[in-house]
């Protein structure tokens, strides 16, 4: 019997629904167990996937003593991201009987090329139980590849802002440095700081940053 | 002025990427006009995803990875051939304190002798099996490894079966002196610095070493991506050549303190200059004090390193097969044969004048001292290459080779 066929009438589950298009009778939904260092992705992650109706979602931040855990949940599904430099380990691991009853390997859909692409790219990959078909995963896929693009663009405009404020606090100084050192007022001091950066072909905080460190040489009370 | 190439390439942190690192950092891909980029990587899985998407063009490699990647062992398969080895050598057979008092108290010695230390460990483990405690566990950093394959050539040749006797598990190399210092594995076989890196610490004791179980024998290679190299012959020349002139620097004894100090950077590996001394020396410290000097611990460019040996790959073939991850075939060893290509080596230095080797593929184990062999141009020095039971591996006899059911070496 195939693992995703439906455990009452044993016929193939033609639709990826949660009761059995044969018989009606309710299928046992995945188990997924997803494997992700980063506390804040994993989470992220296993919320979607409760909200697609996974009620069997397992989250392991630690692959210390993995084996023993894969053995009790038994997943269907396993999600980890790409980073986990225990990769080569779990791959070993979803090879071994004596670890899994039976042998998990990488989610590939050899048809969608773009698919392997996005899932690389967006640092995530699935490895599935031997036998469970590919429609049944491949939209958990889907979900984890959103899902870690959603949290790398987070990722990345929380730490833009972050330098955008580290930004601006330095450009205040460096005004506040021309404004005392030579008595201009708040709008010269920028004005002097753009022209600056125009002309040497450099952003206005690059400046802003030179003058800070030239004043805090010259004066160690000014930095 | 625009670099006429631009090519990718990803790395694992180990030692035996320095010449992929030379060639970018020192220069000499920059001189054959290449903007060589790379790319650390956490997994060598993640080189082999990467390889086959195309986001890498080449990388840095265990030589039996492109054979199992072209045999279809491995999921996200790409074609993949390897023009360049890395280098040879390199390895180490780490075990924990408490087992190396074991060993020594059968008979192990600090002088890194395979047969010693192996029948050592032999008696240690029928003792320990006799106890009824649980076997002992090793680890290794790939299944499709040179570490795998010569950390159980060693043990089955000292009457110790690695599938039954022993546990074998996966650790990345940068974990494994953690992994053994915990105590969650006993020994370990990785590339420098790792093995040096448990020895500092106290935690560990280097038993044996790569160099003196198979002498000059393969471990990293260059892996490219079959249609890449097909699309950039020109480029791939040019590559080959700075990789040529990098690993001949990395060889070059002067170079050792720049070697080590570029090695030695945050994007690297992250380790003290010092730390990267004993694979570039050969000089090692085994713990409890005792040092011994290697000869040929590890080649990145003498006695033909960089040439990939069609009898490397058929051996590392044998190995898969001998331990069940592929079925011998003609076809699959077919696959294996083909997929070192020493014509692309060939081709592409041959307009430097430099010593080439005659022949595809050598006897493993025929030479039993360094022999100066006949080449195109200018003279060259092989060997010796010998296995430590004396076996050889002859490339046309490789159904022969697979036929022998005894490995264990005669005791006594």
């Amino acid at each position: 019997m195939r693992r995703d066929d439906c455990a009452n009438c044993r016929r193939p589950a033609l639709h990826n629904r949660v009761a059995c298009a044969k018989c009606g009778m309710t299928r046992k939904s995945l188990a997924v167990l997803v494997i992700d260092e980063n506390h804040i992705r994993a989470s992220i992650i296993e919320a979607g996937l409760r909200e697609a109706g996974h009620e069997q979602v397992t989250v392991v931040h630690d692959v210390a003593g993995i084996a023993r855990r894969i053995a009790e949940i038994e997943p269907d599904v396993i999600v980890i991201d790409l980073e986990n430099p225990n990769r080569d380990m779990l791959e070993n691991m979803f090879q071994l009987s004596r670890v899994v009853k039976r042998p998990i390997a990488m989610f590939v859909d050899r048809s969608d090329q773009a698919s392997i692409e996005a899932a690389v790219e967006a640092g995530v990959s699935a490895y599935v139980v031997d036998g469970l078909r590919q429609e049944r995963v491949k939209p958990i896929l889907d979900m984890a590849i959103s899902r870690f693009n959603a949290f790398s663009r987070m990722a990345r405009e929380l730490e833009e802002a972050r330098s955008e404020l580290e930004n601006r606090k330095v450009i205040d100084r460096a005004k506040g440095i021309l404004m005392r050192s030579r008595g201009l007022s708040e709008d010269a001091a920028y004005t002097l700081l753009r022209k600056t950066a125009m002309s040497q072909n450099r952003k206005i905080s690059e400046i802003a940053q030179s003058l800070v460190t030239a004043a805090g040489l010259l004066d160690p009370g000014e930095s | 002025m625009a670099a006429e190439h631009q090519i990718n390439a990803g790395f694992i942190p180990l030692f035996d990427s320095a010449v992929l690192v030379a060639a970018s950092e020192i220069g000499f891909a920059a001189r054959e006009g290449i903007d060589l980029m790379l790319s650390r990587e956490t997994s060598w899985a993640n080189i082999r995803d990467r390889i086959a998407i195309g986001h890498f063009d080449l990388a840095h490699m265990l030589g039996p990875m492109p054979i199992a990647c072209n045999l279809g062992l491995t999921p996200l398969a790409s074609d993949t051939i390897v023009p360049f080895s890395l280098g040879l050598g390199g390895n180490c057979v780490t075990v924990s304190n408490a087992l190396w008092a074991g060993m020594a108290a059968h008979g192990a010695l600090p002088d890194l002798d395979p047969a010693r230390t192996g029948r050592a460990l032999g008696a240690l483990i029928h003792e320990r099996a006799h106890a009824g405690r649980d076997p002992l566990r090793f680890a290794v950093v790939h299944p499709h490894s040179g570490h795998n394959y010569e950390l159980r050539y060693w043990l089955a040749a000292c009457g110790i079966d690695p599938s039954r006797e022993i546990e074998i598990v996966i650790v990345p190399p940068p974990f494994m002196a953690d992994a053994l210092a915990a105590g969650r594995i006993d020994g370990y076989c990785v590339g420098e610095p790792w093995n040096s890196a448990s020895v500092v610490v106290g935690t560990g004791h280097i038993a044996t070493v790569k160099a003196t179980i198979w002498k000059t024998s393969p471990e990293k290679v260059v892996g490219v991506r079959k249609v890449w190299a097909e699309k950039h012959p020109d480029a791939l020349s040019a590559l080959l050549r700075a990789l040529h002139h990098a690993a001949r620097w990395c060889q070059d004894p002067a170079n050792r303190g720049e070697l080590a100090a570029m090695m030695a950077q945050p994007s690297f590996l992250d380790l003290s200059p010092a730390m990267q001394m004993p694979i570039l020396t050969g000089h090692l410290a085994l713990g409890g004090g005792a040092e011994l000097a290697v000869e040929d611990f590890f080649l990145p460019f003498g006695k033909a390193a960089n040439f990939p040996w069609k009898s490397h790959a058929l051996w590392f073939y044998t190995q898969m097969v001998r331990w069940g991850q592929v079925k011998h075939s003609s076809a699959h060893m077919a696959l294996a044969r083909d997929t070192y290509r020493p014509d692309l080596y060939r081709a592409a230095l041959k307009p430097l004048g430099v010593a080439l080797p005659g022949a595809n593929a050598k006897v493993e184990g025929a030479l039993t001292a360094a022999t100066p062999v006949g080449s195109a141009g200018a003279s060259l020095v092989l060997g010796p290459d010998g296995f430590f039971d004396g076996r050889i591996f002859d490339p046309d006899r490789i159904d022969d080779y697979l036929a022998i059911r005894d490995w264990a070496m005669p005791t006594g």
